[in-house]
């Protein structure tokens, strides 16, 4: 069973969310989706300041396999994106809820949809049979 | 659910990801698919292969019924145990598939295709050896296993009976011979050294797990392909298919139109086809920008012209982009590749990309 760490937020598509202190939000793939990634060998992170909906593909992640879409769980404008992966995508790999982070971004307020909680999430992974 | 082949429960025991492949259920990776192509530049691997299937053929005139087949000649095949590559063509000269027959002494020939293709290719090899009285026999109770790398022959060498392995060792290139149930041919599909192995498939674990104890690393069809694609050889469906003629897919070697009285399907069209001049070509990409080249991709030359990307993928011996794909005849150096809307740059070469673990292009 993949690591899910208890105090993020997570989607059905495999991404999650931290709240920063600053009132921004991080937001990355999980480790369930970088393993079966497998190794990943390019990211193509958003500019900051490109505005984002929830559900907008926003960023693609690269394995040696396949291109997959990364789709931005939460409204917002982007603040900054990860400068490490383009010289290092293995972190996402390596280190999928830290320094694998992709994006930072600012919300655009209002409920923030249907993102799944820690346990919400292990029972999704234990649905899909891994 | 997929066919399985004899080795489907060890790959899940390995921890091996399995996907559809043809029909099949097979490894695509075990731990990571970038060490195990490094394993196979650096060392060794092991890769199943039973998927694909293996036909035997005889007869009397079972070398003439190939002669007729085949785009390349088996008529240069004059000593037991020698292969050669081919296409194997339809009267348009597309190709049904790509194979390695193996000449076996007498009159009895071993064909090797693809998995994905085996049903169309026994129909279409069955079909026209009636003409020539020639047995067709799949051999559906062996397994294959390809065992590549600079240690691969040497590794390989010691699962057999002392007394064997020299003559093992001193098969030359693109040679194989029986040893007692095996068949071991210098083949491959990665650009290094090796064998594959054909032996029934009841001893097809054991010989695994010898070679893992042997220091051979598993390894998955994903490997497989960054292996085959530095090496530029082209996989069947993608860089090639039925309505490709070899001659656009940088095949031509493999055609004998020499000796011009050797009638065999494709011919005239491949005729037409060399008089005219092939309009289109199947190069090498080598991406000069960052990201990831993928087949369907379109390619735009300087002239304005485009192509498409048949196969590409990140080449883990280059830590770049390396693509085939297929466009207009012609001398081009640089192209554009169209990724996600983006034109990103990227150099035409003369594959392969890499050799027995050398960079050829930088």
């Amino acid at each position: 069973m993949s690591q899910v760490p208890a105090d993020l937020q997570y989607t059905k598509s495999h991404e999650w969310v931290r709240k920063l202190d600053d009132g921004t939000v991080e937001i990355g793939i999980t480790d369930h989706a970088q393993h079966a990634l497998g190794d990943l060998v390019f990211a193509e992170v958003p500019d900051k300041g490109r505005v984002l909906a929830a559900g907008e593909a926003c960023a693609v992640v690269e394995s040696v396999k396949a291109a997959s879409d990364v789709y931005c769980p939460v409204a917002g404008e982007v603040t900054a994106a990860n400068p490490e992966l383009a010289r290092t995508p293995e972190l996402i790999n390596q280190d999928a809820f830290g320094r694998g982070w992709l994006l930072r971004l600012k919300p655009a307020g209002g409920a923030a949809g249907a993102l799944l909680s820690a346990t919400e999430y292990e029972a999704l992974l234990r649905a899909e049979g891994s | 659910m997929g066919r399985h082949t004899p080795l489907y429960d060890l790959h899940r025991s390995q921890g091996a990801r399995l996907v559809d492949f043809g029909g099949w259920d097979m490894p695509v990776q075990y731990a990571s698919q970038i060490e195990e192509h490094h394993a196979v530049r650096g060392a060794a691997g092991v890769f199943d292969v039973s998927h694909m299937c293996i036909i035997d053929l005889s007869g009397a005139r079972t070398r003439e019924f190939l002669q007729f087949l085949l785009a390349n000649d088996v008529g240069k095949l004059a000593h037991a145990g020698k292969a050669l590559y081919s296409c194997m063509l339809n009267e348009t000269g597309g190709v049904i598939d790509d194979l390695i027959a193996y000449f076996l002494g007498g009159s009895d020939f071993r064909l090797v295709v693809n998995a994905g293709t085996r049903d169309k290719d026994l129909q279409w090899i069955r079909r026209h050896a009636q003409d020539f009285g020639v047995a067709v026999r799949e051999r559906a109770e062996l397994a294959m296993l390809a065992v590549q790398g600079p240690q691969a022959r040497h590794k390989s060498a010691s699962l057999l009976a002392s007394a064997e392995r020299e003559r093992a060792l001193a098969l030359p290139a693109f040679c194989g011979a029986p040893f007692a149930q095996w068949f071991i041919a210098r083949t491959g599909y990665t650009g290094e050294d090796g064998f594959e192995i054909m032996l029934p498939a009841t001893q097809a674990v054991q010989a695994w797990l010898d070679l893992n104890a042997l220091g051979v690393v598993s390894c998955g069809l994903g490997a497989r392909d960054t292996l085959r694609l530095e090496a530029g050889m082209n996989l069947y469906g993608n860089d090639m298919n039925e309505s490709t003629h070899p001659f656009e897919s940088a095949l031509g070697w493999t055609v004998a139109l020499a000796p011009a009285a050797r009638r065999f399907i494709g011919r005239e069209a491949l005729e037409r086809v060399t008089a005219a001049g092939s309009a289109r070509a199947l190069v090498g990409l080598v991406l000069e920008d960052r990201g990831v080249l993928r087949s369907h991709q379109r390619v735009i030359l300087p002239d304005g012209g485009t192509g498409e990307i048949t196969s590409g993928t990140f080449s883990p011996t280059l830590e770049r982009s390396i693509a085939l794909a297929r466009i207009p005849s012609g001398p081009v150096e640089r192209v554009a590749v169209d990724i996600r809307g983006k034109l990103l740059a990227a150099r035409a070469v003369k594959p392969p990309f890499v050799r027995a673990g050398k960079p050829l292009v930088s």
